[in-house]
């Protein structure tokens, strides 16, 4: 495997077109994530954004007619490529949904363990520290710590939301991917979860898909605007926000269209 | 405004009390014949009913012992192999039937749940009795198991589709696999429904009597045989039902209570047992 020519660059799209049948719904984007930064997709509804993430863990192709053409490189290495697992990839992705979807049948614990234990068994004492680990990264710690083996179901949606993100990190992931985790939060769960981006990107690489022009704003270090499966304009956050080149951005963001 | 308030009220209780009466009448009918069953039978139930075996024609007393027994063993190894061929095609119908399979799979099962039992008593005659060369219990629990894998089929694959599509994404999110994410994730949150699903499956089979008659045929002796005739509490009461002795008329009043009974109680423990699961995660 060749190293990846810059060592900061985590994640890249080459020409990514993302297609369901004959459809273009993501069209010839090109877009780089450097490691450990926070990068908002952004745009209306339909514009293609969920799609786009959609492709970076290889969800897109299990959606009725999804395929691709182009390449998505992570750490320099094409995750198309026929070589790839597409199972063992999704390991080393973590995602988050717009709804929290906690396993019903499981408890907080097996919750937070479901994607360690899918490859294979691990030593007790391994799992539980993981466990741990990851619901301190999602701040849940401490108010779980005591209920661990209770139902999922019983946590408040901001909480199942951040069980989601503790079940998406405890496999230690490179990249995590956020689809509008704060759809269906509360103003508290909004920040929570803002908050968190802060924090996690020390680690991991993040990309975050929102409706919420504010929240691009606090949250990111990058913002890509898409509109009609195009990417319009990427820039650094403060920048594009301030003064964006494109006037279809400058449009969407002073809420002209959208 | 207060007219049309008022003409809403009148309208909206109206429907109430008419969905009230309709469940009273829906509930109306168990209740007459589970209190008929109970008057006409319960009477005849003692210790000598369950423990006995029936006694020859004209004498008094003796009791289905056998018939229980039977019924337990034939019904349980037609569960046994319903069980498995039922929830699996279920699942395969839910997670992978959308092609040209699944469609026929889907048919067959549609057609084999409007099929009358008795049919399905003659094909297992023709396939099983006849090559044997004798009624065997093995028979009968093979029969009542077609008659409940598309119930079973079909169920299942209700059940599994009410699972939100975003569980299954999260699942294959986290790297599952899809047969893992089918068995761990999206079949054990349709569990109860699964259970709830076979249990009908089981106490719909237990009372059917016309695929009995020409496969475990019946047995006068307590049996225990897969492979030689058994008798069951529905063949028993079709017996006992249909003769002309009255002592056998009280018996057969008795032991369709006892039927009954066990598929009260086998619905009841699947219950139990759904709410100590799910009650172990709270």
């Amino acid at each position: 495997m060749a190293p990846p020519a810059d060592a900061r660059l985590q994640l890249e799209t080459v020409r990514l077109t993302a297609l369901y049948g004959r459809r273009a719904a993501v069209k010839d984007v090109s877009l780089m994530f450097p490691r450990h930064t926070v990068t908002a997709l952004i745009g209306p509804s339909g514009c293609g954004k969920t799609t786009f993430l959609r492709c970076l863990n290889r969800m897109h192709e299990l959606s009725e007619g999804g395929w691709i053409t182009g390449k998505v490189l992570l750490d320099g290495e094409d995750i198309y490529d026929p070589s790839i697992d597409a199972i063992r990839l999704r390991r080393r992705i973590g995602m988050v949904f717009q709804r929290p979807t906690p396993f019903p049948t499981m408890s907080i614990y097996d919750n937070v363990a479901a994607g360690l234990r899918v490859n294979g068994g691990r030593p007790r004492t391994e799992v539980d520290a993981a466990v741990e680990g990851a619901l301190r990264r999602a701040a849940l710690w401490d108010e779980v710590k005591d209920r661990l083996r209770h139902s999922a179901l019983a946590l408040s949606g901001g909480q199942q939301q951040r069980l989601c993100v503790a079940r998406a990190l405890a496999p230690e992931p490179d990249v995590l991917l956020l689809d509008e985790p704060t759809a269906s939060l509360d103003p508290a769960g909004t920040q929570r979860i803002e908050e968190l981006c802060h924090e996690l990107k020390t680690r991991y690489t993040i990309c975050i898909v929102t409706h919420n022009l504010q929240q691009a704003a606090r949250v990111s270090d990058y913002t890509a605007f898409f509109y009609l499966g195009d990417l319009v304009e990427i820039g650094r956050t403060e920048e594009l926000f301030t003064k964006p080149t494109k006037e279809q951005t400058e449009a969407y963001i002073t809420g002209r269209f959208g | 405004m207060s007219a049309r308030r008022l003409r809403r009220r009148i309208v909206s209780g109206a429907m109430t009390a008419l969905v009230a009466v309709l469940s009273f009448v829906a509930v109306l009918a168990l209740v007459l014949i589970l209190g008929y069953l109970v008057a006409k039978g319960a009477s005849s139930l003692d210790w000598g009913f369950f423990l006995k075996n029936p006694v020859p024609a004209g004498q008094a007393g003796g009791g289905v012992a056998n018939a229980i027994v039977g019924t337990v063993i034939i019904v349980g190894l037609a569960a046994l192999i319903g069980l498995p061929i039922g929830i699996g095609t279920g699942l395969y119908l839910a997670e992978y039937g959308s092609g040209r399979l699944g469609w026929i799979v889907r048919f067959v099962a549609d057609v084999l749940n409007g099929t009358p039992s008795i049919v399905v008593g003659i094909f297992a005659w023709t396939w099983l009795v006849r090559p044997m060369g004798h009624f065997s219990a093995l028979a009968g629990s093979v029969a009542l198991a077609v008659l409940m894998v598309p119930m079973l089929a079909r169920t299942t694959e209700e059940m599994v589709r009410l699972v939100p599509h975003s569980l299954r994404e999260a699942a294959l999110a986290l790297g599952y696999p899809r047969w893992r994410t089918s068995l761990r994730v999206i079949a054990r949150t349709a569990l109860a429904g699964i259970v709830t699903g076979c249990l009908v499956g089981i106490a719909r089979v237990a009372g059917e009597t016309a695929p009995l008659l020409f496969t475990a045929l019946g047995n006068l002796n307590f049996s225990t045989s897969v492979l030689q005739p058994m008798q069951t509490l529905s063949l028993q009461i079709y017996v006992y039902a249909t003769g002309p002795f009255d002592e056998w008329h009280r018996l057969a009043w008795a032991a369709a209570l006892v039927l009954m009974g066990l598929v009260l109680l086998l619905s009841l423990a699947a219950r139990w047992a759904i709410r100590q699961r799910h009650g172990a995660a709270r």
